[in-house]
C-alpha cells in the first residue's frame, strides 16, 4: 500500500530552505553566523529527507538507505569545501577538500624529503625493478611504502597478541583457579594506557629504533583485549550447553573443541574487533612520537612543517586503513560462522 | 520384564546461603524396561532435578539410582532431550544429530548416514544442512529427539521436551512421539506438567508432591496402544486426568502457598 503524501507539507519544507538561504545570503549573514545557518539547513533537510523517506515504497528502502548513508559523508564534505573556499573556515587549518585530495595524489605519487618513499613505494620504479629485480624488486618497492609499513605494524603485532590473548582467555574462562588468580591483576593492566608503557618496551629491544618495540606495544595491547573477551565468552556459554555435550558422551577435550569453542568465538570475535581499532590507534600514537616510517608518521611530519592538506590526507588514509581492516575482519567472521 | 531403572531412598538437599534445601526425599521409582514412565507435580517439586541426577548431570545426597545396562557393550546408558533444546546452534541440523555418535568416535559416512535415516523419521530430511536459527522451535525439539534417538541410548531421558512449544506444535510432536515410541518401545522417563500429555504418552503416571519432592501416587494407564489425539476424547482418558488432577490440585495450591 502506497502512503500518501501531502505535496503542500513537501512544498513547505523546500520553501523554507529556499528562503531561508536566499535571506542568509542576501543579507550577508554567512560570514558571521554560519553556525546558525548550518543548523537551520540541517534541520530542513532531516525534515525533508525524513518526509521523502516515508513515501519511499519498501522495496527501495535500502536503496534510499544506502542513498543517505552515502549522500551524508558527501554532503559534509561539499559544506567544508564551500566553507573553507569562502574564508567561513581558514583554510591554512582546515585547507578544502579538493586540495586534500591533491595533497593525497601527491603524497602518493611523489616522495618525501625525510623518508624517500610515497605512501605505497614509489610504484614509478616498478617496471624498471621488474626489469632487473623480477616479482621480488616490486614487493621490495610496495614494502618501503608508509602504508605498508603500518599496515605490517598492525598485523604482526595483531596476531602476536591476539593468539596468546586467546589461549590465556580461554585458560581464565575453564579453570577457576587461573581466573582468580589472574583476573585483578588483567583488569589493572588492562585500563592502563598501553602507549605508557612503550619507553621501557624500547629499552628491552636491541634495537629501541626498530620494528621489535612498537609491534610489542601493538601485541600488549591487543592481547589484554582478547584475552579479556575470550575469558567472558567462555563464562557467557549456556550451561545447558556443557550438560548435552556431557550427557552425549565428550570427552574434556571434545567438550572444548564441539562447545566451548565454537560457543565462546562469537564474544572472541567483538574482543578482536576492539582489539583492531586499538592496535590502530596505539601504532599511529607511537608513529606520531617514535617513528621514521608509517602512515602515523607521515601525518605528524605534515603537521610540523605545517602542510594541513597533506596532513589531513594522512588523516584520511588513517580512516581508510581502519575501515578496510574492519571489513577483513568481518568477512572472516562472517566466513568462520556460518550458522550467525 | 526386568527392572532398567532402580531409584531407592533418594535425597537430595542442595546447600544455599539461605540454609540447606530438601528438593527430594525418600524417592522411589522402578521403570521395567520398555516401559513409557511420566513423572507429574507442581512446579518446583524436585522432578527435573530426579531427572538430572538419574542423567549423572547432578549427584544425589543419599540414596541409590541406578540404570542396568544392557547386552550390548558400548552402548549409552541414558540421553537427555532437554526443555530448552540444546542444540548446539554452531552445528548444522544433521551435525547435531550425529553429535552423540561423533563423540563415540564413530566414522564420519556412517554416522551421517544414521543421522540422516532419523532426520528422516522426525520429518527434517530436506533441512539438514539448515544451521538452528533457521528453523522453528518445533523444529529444533524434533532435532534434539533425533539426536537422543541416533545415539540409541538404553534409556531416553526426556525434561518437559514440549514445555516452550505452542500448543498446535505440542499436539503435532506429540502424535510423532506416539508413533516413534511405538516403533522403537524404548524406555522413558518423561518429565511433565500436563496430566493430559503425561496420561496419552505414559504407560503409568507417577505423581509428585510439592516440596519436598516425594512420590504420592502412581496410576497405571490402561488405555490400549496405539494411541492417537483422538484417544484424548475417549472416556478412560478423561476419567483417568480427572482423577489425578484431585490429587495434584492440593499439591498445586501447596506449591502456591509456599512460593509467596
Amino acid at each position: 500500500m502506497k502512503k500518501q503524501i501531502s505535496w503542500q507539507t513537501l512544498a513547505l519544507i523546500l520553501a523554507s530552505l529556499v528562503l531561508f538561504n536566499g535571506v542568509m545570503l542576501f543579507a550577508h549573514l554567512w560570514q558571521n553566523h554560519w553556525w546558525l545557518g548550518v543548523a537551520v539547513n540541517a534541520a530542513l533537510l532531516v525534515a525533508l529527507v525524513e518526509y521523502v523517506g516515508r513515501w519511499i515504497p519498501g522495496r527501495f528502502q535500502r536503496i534510499y538507505d544506502l542513498v543517505l548513508a552515502i549522500g551524508f559523508p558527501i554532503l559534509l564534505l561539499l559544506v567544508w569545501e564551500t566553507m573553507a573556499r569562502n574564508n567561513i573556515l581558514n583554510p591554512r587549518w582546515f585547507p578544502p577538500p579538493s586540495r586534500i585530495a591533491v595533497a593525497l595524489w601527491q603524497l602518493s605519487t611523489q616522495v618525501d624529503k625525510f623518508s624517500h618513499t610515497s605512501l605505497w613505494g614509489r610504484p614509478w620504479l616498478i617496471p624498471q625493478r621488474f626489469l632487473s629485480q623480477g616479482w621480488p624488486g616490486v614487493v621490495a618497492l610496495f614494502a618501503e611504502g608508509h602504508v605498508w609499513v603500518t599496515l605490517m605494524r598492525v598485523f604482526v603485532g595483531f596476531v602476536l597478541g591476539a593468539i596468546p590473548g586467546i589461549f590465556v582467555g580461554m585458560l581464565m574462562g575453564m579453570n577457576r583457579t587461573i581466573r582468580t588468580m589472574l583476573d585483578t591483576t588483567m583488569s589493572a593492566v588492562y585500563v592502563l594506557p598501553k602507549i605508557a608503557i612503550f619507553p621501557i618496551v624500547m629499552l628491552m629491544f636491541a634495537n629501541p629504533f626498530g620494528e621489535g618495540p612498537k609491534i610489542a606495544v601493538v601485541a600488549i595491547s591487543a592481547f589484554f583485549l582478547v584475552a579479556i573477551n575470550t575469558m567472558t565468552g567462555v563464562r557467557d556459554i549456556d550451561p545447558v550447553y556443557i550438560q548435552a555435550a556431557r550427557n552425549y558422551g565428550a570427552n574434556r577435550w571434545q567438550l572444548f573443541r564441539h562447545v566451548i569453542f565454537p560457543g565462546a568465538l562469537p564474544v572472541i570475535f567483538a574482543g578482536m574487533r576492539l582489539a583492531l581499532g586499538t592496535a590502530l590507534i596505539v601504532i599511529v600514537a607511537i608513529e606520531f612520537i617514535r617513528a621514521k616510517k608509517g602512515v602515523g608518521f607521515l601525518t605528524f611530519y605534515y603537521w610540523e612543517v605545517m602542510v594541513t592538506e597533506k596532513m589531513y590526507a594522512g588523516l584520511f588514509v588513517i580512516m581508510f586503513l581502519g575501515v578496510i581492516l574492519t571489513y577483513g575482519l568481518q568477512r572472516l567472521e562472517r566466513r568462520i560462522m556460518p550458522w550467525r | 520384564m526386568a527392572a532398567k531403572i532402580i531409584a531407592k531412598e533418594v535425597r537430595k538437599i542442595y546447600d544455599t546461603p539461605q540454609g540447606e534445601v530438601i528438593a527430594l526425599q525418600h524417592f522411589d521409582l522402578e521403570v521395567e524396561e520398555g516401559e513409557f514412565v511420566c513423572i507429574v507435580g507442581p512446579s518446583g517439586c524436585g522432578k527435573s532435578t530426579f531427572l538430572r541426577i538419574l542423567a549423572g548431570l547432578e549427584d544425589q545426597t543419599a540414596g541409590q539410582v541406578t540404570i542396568i545396562p544392557g547386552k550390548e557393550p558400548g552402548k549409552p546408558l541414558n540421553n537427555v532431550v532437554f526443555q530448552e533444546y540444546a542444540i548446539f546452534p554452531w552445528k548444522t541440523v544433521i551435525d547435531n544429530v550425529a553429535f552423540g555418535l561423533e563423540m563415540h568416535g564413530m566414522p564420519k559416512q556412517k554416522r551421517l548416514q544414521i543421522a540422516r535415516r532419523w532426520l528422516e523419521r522426525v520429518g527434517l530430511g530436506r533441512f539438514a544442512q539448515y544451521y538452528p536459527h533457521q528453523i522453528s522451535g518445533g523444529m529444533k525439539q524434533r532435532v534434539s529427539i533425533a539426536r537422543a534417538l541416533a545415539n540409541d541410548p538404553e534409556v531416553l531421558l526426556m525434561d518437559e521436551p514440549l514445555g516452550a512449544l505452542d500448543a498446535q506444535t505440542r499436539a503435532v510432536l506429540q502424535e510423532e512421539l506416539l508413533r516413534i515410541w511405538e516403533e522403537t518401545r524404548k524406555t522413558v522417563v518423561y518429565i511433565t506438567h500436563s496430566i493430559e500429555e503425561a496420561v496419552l504418552l505414559g504407560d503409568r503416571v507417577f505423581l509428585m508432591t510439592a516440596h519436598p519432592g516425594v512420590n504420592k501416587a502412581t496410576f497405571d494407564v490402561d488405555i490400549p496402544r496405539p494411541r492417537t489425539l483422538a484417544t484424548q476424547s475417549s472416556r478412560e482418558f478423561r476419567q483417568l486426568t480427572l482423577a489425578i488432577w484431585e490429587l495434584l490440585k492440593d499439591e498445586v495450591m501447596r506449591a502456591m502457598e509456599a512460593q509467596r
